[in-house]
């Protein structure tokens, strides 16, 4: 315990000791510190069961493909469960973001039109399961739930189950800018990098980040000193829409295709994605690039799993095990922490 | 209070009372408020401070009386009205972001920003410093970079303070801040209050330790079922014989002219 009242103590006019910066820098971001340390060791494991794969470059290029999606869902995530909710809604927004952007290009409408109106759409989608929290109350975990059925449902009876092939677009402007090659590199690595810089702005150095963290941390104290806690809440809501309607665009486009479970596949990974990246369930810190780390990490393990030489049905046993001890490390270099969640 | 005479009160209240149903939580009170002023607001449990300081911060308006700010009659009295006249209230909750820096406390919902709210933070970081060392923090190991978490209790209330400080507050309302407080924090808190005192605002202290309000109030005002009972400045009076004071005459319910 420092005491302040009592000026010219020995203790308190000691500076702290020099550090070096690295340090400095994981001591005040141990989550970021401790699933980078996490992904290390994983790599590492992974190297040893068969270096022949891990060394080398092609691996990674594989990974890279999808990756991208996984961070810009991940990295607006963080924002919504830093203001103290949870969103289960947003792969259904990839969905109708997916949608959108299908039906305005298979009736012959530009592209760019479609990637523009596909990013409206998904920033309505968020506005309205935003709305349904902040302004109505309801429970986050249960009404995204809702709206994530709502959504995919929606879909289905416009789609009639049916998929479409996007393949003619492959010659387009839009197509090698999202999601086309530079040598070995996907583009789609570069937006979604550039997406996950967004975020670490927003998060620490713009209001709307500071104001996410606050009101997460002590509702009823942001709302006494005069913040719009609903307006910050269904903006978080949003921000996770305009992630989504980026994320269903590059879905489809990577596919070549349409097809009317776009997005499902990325509940569980991009959740696993913020929590392994060190961002707590109970609100009011997190970290951005922490999610990006998460993200790496849970989108290699399948990779490293079939590279190591074992069957597919290890899959989800390794999931697990990522999962779990990811968050038991995080438990361990966060010394004061809160025990348990709100949702 | 003749030598105040010609300065006008920051706050004053005539006659106020404020009733729940057929209990009168504070009854025909009368209180002024003059710049540079600790007034120390004591009294047992129940004795209506905590009603009198929700009149004032305008969570309660009152039933029958008048609220003047600066001289100027107050209408429809409500707490963003207060906050916009000056005066700034501190709860005992304190309304601190625990797992957030000193800095993003004392900025919340004021953030220092340019277009698209891009935070000015070396700016707000140096008013964070200086208001810091204003109120008092001497330790180099308390920053504005610190998460409240890690401070210990006194310098928790001295945060709250100093956010209330820093929008230039005329008023500052402290409900039992020493309360729960170790004796050396609370001495520290008591430090905070004077630093604001000094740095221009005016100070209603609410306790029930008679000896913290003696410590740094100007004038002590006892409360009792809801009544002024005693008004005395601190020069006039010793510790001991206001203590006296509350034991018998308090009690008794007869208020003093």
């Amino acid at each position: 315990m420092v005491s302040i009242a009592q000026p010219g103590r020995a203790t308190e006019t000691t500076a702290p000791p020099r550090q070096n910066p690295l340090l400095r820098y994981l001591r005040r971001h141990r989550e970021f510190g401790s699933a980078l340390a996490f992904l290390v060791v994983m790599f590492a494991a992974f190297a040893i069961a068969s270096p022949g794969v891990f060394l080398r470059p092609q691996i990674y290029s594989a990974i890279f493909i999808s990756l991208p999606i996984s961070i810009i869902l991940a990295v607006s995530l963080v924002f919504v469960i830093v203001a103290g909710e949870i969103d289960l809604a947003f792969p259904s927004v990839v969905g109708v973001s997916a949608l959108v952007f299908t039906t305005v290009v298979s009736t012959g409408g530009n592209p760019w039109i479609g990637l523009v109106l596909a990013l409206i759409a998904g920033v309505l989608a968020g506005v309205c399961n935003g709305f349904l929290v902040a302004y109505l109350g309801l429970s986050s975990l249960v009404a995204t739930l809702g709206m994530n059925f709502l959504w995919r449902g929606l879909i289905q009876i416009v789609r009639q189950g049916n998929g479409a092939p996007l393949t003619f677009l492959n010659k387009t402007d839009l197509y090698q800018v999202l999601v086309g090659h530079i040598g070995w590199l996907p583009v789609q690595l570069i937006w979604g990098i550039l997406f996950a810089v967004l975020g670490v702005l927003l998060f620490t150095r713009f209001r709307f980040g500071s104001q996410v963290a606050c009101v997460g941390d002590n509702m009823e104290a942001a709302r006494e000193m005069g913040i719009n806690v609903k307006l910050v809440k269904l903006s978080a809501f949003a921000f996770v829409g305009l992630a989504a309607g980026l994320a269903g665009v590059l879905a489809i486009l990577i596919n070549n295709n349409f097809y009317p479970t776009v997005g499902d596949g990325y509940l569980l990974s991009v959740l696993a994605a913020v929590f392994v990246g060190g961002t707590p369930t109970w609100g009011g810190v997190g970290t951005i690039a922490g999610s990006v780390v998460g993200a790496f990490t849970v989108g290699s393990i399948e990779t490293g799993i079939v590279a190591a030489g074992l069957t597919g049905y290890f899959t989800q046993f390794f999931y697990g095990v990522v999962i779990v001890l990811s968050l038991v490390t995080h438990r361990l270099t966060r010394p004061r922490a809160k025990v348990g969640g709100r949702w | 209070m003749s030598e105040r005479a010609d300065t006008a009160p920051i706050l004053e209240l005539r006659d106020v009372s404020k009733s729940f149903g057929a209990v009168y939580a504070v009854r025909d009170v009368n209180l002024r408020v003059y710049p540079r002023e600790i007034v120390a607001l004591v009294g047992d449990n129940g004795a209506g401070k905590s009603t009198l300081i929700k009149v004032i911060s305008g969570v309660h308006a009152p039933d029958h009386g008048e609220v003047y700010v600066k001289g100027e009659r107050v209408h429809n009295w409500s707490t963003a009205q207060a906050r916009r006249r000056g005066i700034e209230t501190v709860y005992q909750d304190k309304a601190l972001a625990e797992q957030q820096t000193v800095m993003r406390n004392l900025f919340m919902g004021r953030e220092e920003a340019g277009p698209f709210g891009w935070l000015r933070l070396g700016h707000q970081r140096a008013e964070a410093e200086a208001l810091m060392r204003r109120i008092g923090f001497t330790s180099r190991l308390v920053s504005p970079d610190s998460v409240v978490a890690t401070l210990s209790g006194g310098e928790r209330e001295g945060v709250a303070i100093a956010r209330a400080m820093f929008f230039r507050a005329d008023l500052i309302i402290l409900d039992e801040p020493t309360q729960a407080l170790s004796l050396t924090q609370a001495r520290e808190v008591l430090r905070f209050v004077e630093r604001a005192r000094d740095d221009g605002s005016s100070v209603i202290l609410i306790t029930h330790n008679v000896y913290h309000a003696y410590e740094v109030a100007d004038r002590i005002v006892i409360l009792d079922r809801g009544q002024i009972v005693g008004e005395f400045q601190r020069t006039a009076i010793t510790a001991v014989q206001l203590i006296e004071y509350m034991q018998t005459v308090a009690h008794e319910g007869a208020p003093v002219n």
